[in-house]
């Protein structure tokens, strides 16, 4: 509550610290003519203004982090402390309590020796909250009064603020990247764990999939650790199955919408298209296991198969291939559209249809391009989750026969993570050995297909 | 306005002849009403400021046209007694009998020696390896760069110079075996020594095709061609022998275009 209206505080101040500026610089610029201005006045009046609430709110920042602590330690070392348990479960507990009940978000206390402990707590917040708001409100005053000092014509205000202004959009985009290199360190610190307890090479090369998660997590057997299926699995449904439907389709309607369609059809059918790669991959899920899924096991009967499975890896591919050929698609239709105009008219100019001329000069020349797409495209599929954990089974099968059931490497950190195992069990981890293969895979196959394209990029510019 | 002709033009036998032709994007009209006939042995250059819809015009004649979807041609215009609008020829056949060479060299991102077999692949002009190897030599040789690059026919033709690449597209539009070669300001890339082989090629190709050139500089068309026609805001202006264009012009326009006074 209080933290609302400091930063209220800070905002208003800001603001009158704004006017306060601005006007100054007015008068300044009355006096001494708009060209002898250095910036514009309300570049003055964003830099004091920035002044007063950037010290304001990183200090109200720090408080709330470090003033919880100053409080505990206060009331930990009164009188009333001293008769408090010496450490554990029910002294963390107590002091909980003793809190809740100071702040007023709990009614009253269970404990008789937590009351002895409210007033200290009610005592020490009050103080520190009192210390915090004005400490900041001295920080806030001075960085105003020493920013408002600072203003004269020829002071380069714009100059700092834009500064200011890169700053924090500097602090934004570390963040994507920080949070990043976070989940690698904790792929990587997780799976360093699960190498410990399952050797690297069973896990890698070993073609048996059964972890128990009721075993004992001591001695992990290791022949139950071999990952081949599933990543077996995973390229056959995702690069393979999946493949076979997106790039002839995805490439063909690439093809059709910037050589062939007339504006007005293309108006409609590329929207159309990318509505495909706007639907969620859940609602694919249902598709595949309620329709398509069906819809194989029944041909697959009525073709003579006895008791074929209801969870094939071909429902889940042909699905998966729907899903990605928005994907191949517009990565094929950029590159197309990016092979110059003069190569087409060169070829049609020479007497060759519209068909001999995406044949021999556009596909060839657009290539590269295209191999990123598809590239791009598999990394994507053999990342995709939810369409595998709703129509691939659990089952890690080593087959090429593409009726029979099998499972992915996604479906199986599914499994593992929503399974009962502890976090300690070497079942559980195994997920994330998973989803570190996996997140190599898919680095590697982005970071080829984006050097292509830039190469290719530059192949016409 | 009609188009001043000279009255001097001897009578020579025409390849082509646009009569009355109107070409439309959308609802602007970017030539009006142009009639001219092109001379089978001769160089005929069209000149003009920017804009005046002379490239245009030149694309009308092998219907490159075609690919702008809002563009639209009326009037007739003919090759060797066949209207190329209406009649039973199709483009395929129109444009290996009239070729084209653009303003930016344009070869194909494949071997010089699949440059020039493009277009006699997709003719199915040879049979076999050793005729198409034929053609290939007698192409580049036509246009002067056999000697630069037989020893490597397997390089990529995006490897060669500009001037290089635009004899190789001169080269691979003379594989066909075209009646008329089309040019549009196909030296306004180059450099002026590429430029000179370029002009020089032209007077060794002139009278085997007949060569309509588009050209920004007066030079160059005083140069290589016989025949100028001056285009002015869609309309021909006037027409008739280079000589005569440059020393006597019968048009108030024309005259201020050559002299340099505007354009």
């Amino acid at each position: 509550m209080s933290l609302t209206i400091l930063l209220l505080l800070a905002l208003g101040l800001g603001l009158a610290g704004w006017l306060a500026a601005r006007s100054r610089a007015w008068a300044f610029r009355r006096a001494s003519g708009a060209s002898a201005m250095a910036a514009l006045p309300s570049y003055h009046g964003w830099y004091v203004a920035l002044w007063i609430v950037v010290p304001m709110v990183l200090f109200i920042a720090l408080w709330s982090i470090v003033g919880p602590h100053l409080v505990s330690q206060h009331v930990l070392a009164s009188p009333a402390a001293a008769d408090l348990p010496a450490f554990g479960f029910q002294r963390e507990s107590m002091l909980a309590e003793a809190r809740a009940v100071a702040m007023g978000t709990a009614p009253a206390v269970f404990n008789d020796q937590a009351r002895a402990l409210v007033e200290p707590y009610r005592e020490a917040i009050g103080r520190y909250q009192a210390i915090g708001i004005v400490v900041t409100l001295i920080l806030g005053f001075l960085g105003g009064v020493w920013a408002f000092l600072r203003i004269k014509p020829d002071f380069a205000a714009r100059t700092r603020v834009e500064r200011t202004i890169m700053v924090v959009l500097l602090l934004a985009s570390l963040v994507a990247i920080l949070t990043t290199l976070g989940i690698f360190a904790s792929l990587v610190f997780e799976t360093i764990r699960f190498f410990g307890m399952v050797n690297p090479i069973d896990f890698l090369f070993g073609t048996h999939w059964g972890p128990d998660p009721m075993s004992s997590a001591a001695n992990p057997d290791p022949s139950r650790y071999g990952a081949i299926p599933l990543f077996w699995g995973t390229i056959y449904i995702g690069a393979i199955i999946a493949m076979i439907v997106a790039i002839p389709l995805g490439l063909m309607s690439a093809i059709y919408l910037t050589q062939y369609a007339r504006p007005s059809v293309r108006a409609w059918v590329k929207p159309a298209l990318e509505i495909l790669a706007g639907v969620p991959t859940v609602v694919y899920g249902y598709f595949a296991a309620l329709t398509v899924a069906p819809a194989i096991r029944d041909l697959a009967l009525a073709a003579g198969m006895s008791n074929p499975s209801s969870e094939s890896a071909l429902a889940a591919g042909l699905v998966m291939g729907v899903m990605i050929i928005p994907f191949v698609s517009s990565m094929a239709d950029d590159s197309i559209a990016a092979v110059p105009q003069a190569m087409r008219d060169g070829s049609l100019a020479m007497g060759a249809t519209t068909s001999e001329t995406i044949r021999r000069v556009l596909v060839p020349a657009a290539l590269p391009g295209i191999v990123a797409g598809i590239m791009l495209a598999i990394s994507r599929a053999i990342g995709e989750t939810m369409i595998v954990v709703m129509a691939a089974s659990t089952a890690a099968n080593l087959s090429a026969n593409p009726l029979e059931a099998m499972t992915t490497v996604t479906v199986q950190i599914v499994a593992m993570l929503t399974g009962e195992g502890s976090f300690d069990h070497p079942a559980t981890l195994s997920a994330f050995a998973l989803g570190f293969v996996l997140f190599l895979v898919t680095l590697g196959l982005n970071f080829i297909a984006l050097r292509v394209v830039k190469r290719f990029r530059e192949a016409y510019e | 306005m009609v188009t001043v002709i000279h009255p001097n033009l001897d009578d020579t036998e025409a390849k082509m002849s646009a009569r009355d032709v109107s070409v439309f994007y959308g609802d602007k009209m970017a030539i009006d009403h142009v009639s001219i006939d092109i001379p089978t042995k001769y160089v005929t250059a069209f000149i003009g400021p920017s804009g005046c819809g002379k490239s245009t015009f030149l694309r009308t004649l092998n219907r490159m046209n075609d690919t702008i979807p809002s563009a639209r041609v009326e009037g007739e215009i003919v090759l060797d007694g066949e209207d190329i609008y209406r009649s039973k020829m199709d483009v395929v056949q129109l444009r290996a009998r009239v070729g084209m060479v653009f303003q930016k060299p344009n070869p194909f991102p494949k071997t010089i020696y699949e440059n020039i077999a493009y277009g006699p692949r997709i003719h199915g002009l040879a049979e076999g390896k050793q005729e198409l190897d034929a053609i290939v030599e007698t192409s580049l040789q036509r246009a002067g760069l056999w000697n630069e690059v037989k020893d490597r026919l397997e390089d990529s033709g995006t490897a060669l110079s500009g001037g290089q690449q635009q004899r190789l597209c001169i080269a691979r539009a003379i594989a066909v075996d075209p009646e008329v070669i089309l040019m549009d300001e196909p030296c306004s890339a180059l450099d002026p020594i590429a430029t000179a082989k370029i002009e020089e090629l032209i007077d060794e190709l002139n009278g085997r095709y007949a060569i309509v050139i588009v050209t920004h500089s007066m030079q160059q068309a005083a140069r290589v061609s016989q025949r100028t026609a001056f285009f002015h805001l869609g309309k021909m202006v006037e027409y008739g022998r280079t000589s005569d264009i440059f020393t006597n012009p019968l048009e108030e326009r024309t005259k201020d275009y050559i002299t340099g006074r505007y354009g």
